[in-house]
């Protein structure tokens, strides 16, 4: 690992302050995806900025017509808000199959998404809900905030602080893990909110998470499993790895959306 | 340099350390508790588990400046002071839930912490998926699987604390 220095902000301001001073710094969550790439030296952020210390970024607050999660909440604390279970069944349900139960205690929803790894499970909540990354200077829309594998809208001295949920009329994940690491192989979300219809894939887009539209096209009539029945995804722009073909992630996209549009009707 | 100050195993330890050290180099090569282990050092294998506030964490994911006025419990501080074993530990011996031992310390934190988390009737499924994150190159994990369920039943009935004492 290279050597770094470190601070411990206790303030959002602060925290965004010494962001601006030095454009390699780095802010640290849960460490569970910075400090292996770190040990690996594949990072080497001469400055991490801890957020543990900073206000504000925790609690799960359901209204109305949406759920707001704090950047800081760990995947345990998210998967066992009753408040949520409530709200979002679908949403809840999904930092409960993220990695292991230690994974769980420190990995947050907010390093998850600044992260925004190709197989992880929140962007296809995120963008499956059509949710809003809130930051420190803006409001992201899902459909604006990722760019691509481990790139998003995030600047430089941007702290993604909440991330608000709508609340769906129906919806449910569905993920095929990948039995060694428990990163999804695929995911789907799908979810149903008035004509907002979206069925959004993690795992096996090479640009990482996208929307499938032809299938959102197809659930308009009918928001069920039968209304997709026999449509296919091309492999063309998959990922192909030792772990599963394009044409294999594919077809578990198909497979994988009929499931979760049977459950959450 | 990094001021670190923590609570391990009831006892107040500092130390001043590289901002790189890990709370697992920390626990074993500052405070000599070398019953932590280092299996993997890529938060995969789950032998270098330890309790922080009452939650299993890698220690190997986790620099020790992170843990400033935490309450941190290693296998060292789970068995009584007089020397007697955690019901845990007693379980994992009498159901021969290990070969090496490598795995161990963190097997038996992780079994504890499903206990804090799942209570103490745990089936065979749920352990088995609990226990995703700590990995075995010996036992084939069958006996290691009794062995949480034999524990986690004796810790309902034993004055064992989940934690090490204050
Ligand atoms: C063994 C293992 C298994 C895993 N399995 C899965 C899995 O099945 N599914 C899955 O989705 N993930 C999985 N993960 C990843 C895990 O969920 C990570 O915790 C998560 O991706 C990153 O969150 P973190 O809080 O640990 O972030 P960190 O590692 O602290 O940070 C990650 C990145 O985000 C940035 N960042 C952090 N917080 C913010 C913020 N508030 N604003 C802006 N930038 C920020 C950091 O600077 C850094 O670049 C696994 C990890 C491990 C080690
Ligand atoms: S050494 Fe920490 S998880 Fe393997
Ligand atoms: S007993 Fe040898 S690794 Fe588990």
């Amino acid at each position: 690992m290279y050597a770094f220095t470190y601070h411990r902000p206790t303030t959002v301001r602060q925290a965004v302050g010494l962001l601006g001073k030095n454009e390699e710094a780095k802010l640290l969550a849960g460490g569970h995806s910075l400090i292996p790439v770190m040990k690996q030296r594949l990072a080497g952020p001469p400055v991490l900025i801890d957020l543990s210390k900073v206000e504000g970024l925790t609690g799960v607050e359901v209204g109305a017509r949406s759920v707001t999660i704090g950047a800081m909440m760990t995947h345990s604390a998210v998967a066992r808000s009753v408040e949520l279970q409530q709200a979002i069944p679908a949403l809840a349900g999904v930092p409960g199959s993220i990695g292991d139960p230690a994974v769980r205690a420190r990995g947050t929803i907010g390093g998850s998404l600044a992260n925004n790894d190709p197989n992880a499970d929140y962007p296809a909540a995120v963008l499956g809900l059509g949710a809003t990354i809130i930051t420190s200077k803006r409001k992201i829309a899902a459909d604006e905030y990722f760019q691509g594998m481990f790139t998003t809208a995030l600047e430089a001295d941007e702290i993604i602080t909440k991330i608000q949920f709508p609340i769906p009329k129906k919806a449910a994940y569905q993920k095929f893990k990948h039995p060694a690491s428990g990163f999804a192989l695929v995911g789907v979300f799908v979810s149903k909110r008035g004509d907002d219809i979206r069925v959004a894939v993690t795992g096996a887009g090479a640009n990482g998470v996208f929307r499938v539209t032809a299938f959102e096209e197809a659930l308009r009539k009918r928001f069920a499993a039968k209304s997709i029945e026999g449509m296919t995804v091309p492999a063309d722009g998959l990922n192909s790895d030792i772990h599963a073909s394009a044409e294999y992630r594919a077809h578990l996209i198909a497979v994988l959306a009929r499931r979760a549009l049977a459950d959450a009707n | 340099m990094a001021a670190v100050a923590m609570t391990v195993n009831g006892k107040a330890v500092t130390g001043d350390v590289d901002p790189r050290t890990l709370l697992v180099q920390f626990v074993r090569e500052h405070l000599r508790l070398t019953g932590t282990h280092v299996g993997c050092d890529t938060s995969q294998c789950g032998a270098c588990l330890v309790h922080v506030d009452g939650k299993a964490i890698k220690s190997c994911t986790v620099f020790a400046w992170q843990l400033e006025g935490a309450n941190v419990t290693t296998i060292e501080g789970i068995a009584d002071p007089s020397g007697k074993l955690h019901p845990m530990q007693e379980a994992f011996r009498d159901n021969h839930g290990l070969q090496c031992g490598y795995c161990t310390p963190g097997m038996i934190m992780s079994a504890i912490d499903m206990v804090n988390r799942k209570g103490n009737d745990l089936d065979d499924h749920t352990i088995r998926q609990e226990l995703d994150g700590n990995i075995c190159r010996c036992t084939g994990y069958h006996n290691i699987v009794k062995a949480v369920a034999a524990g986690a039943k004796a810790m309902k009935g034993s004055s064992a604390p989940a934690q090490a004492a204050e």
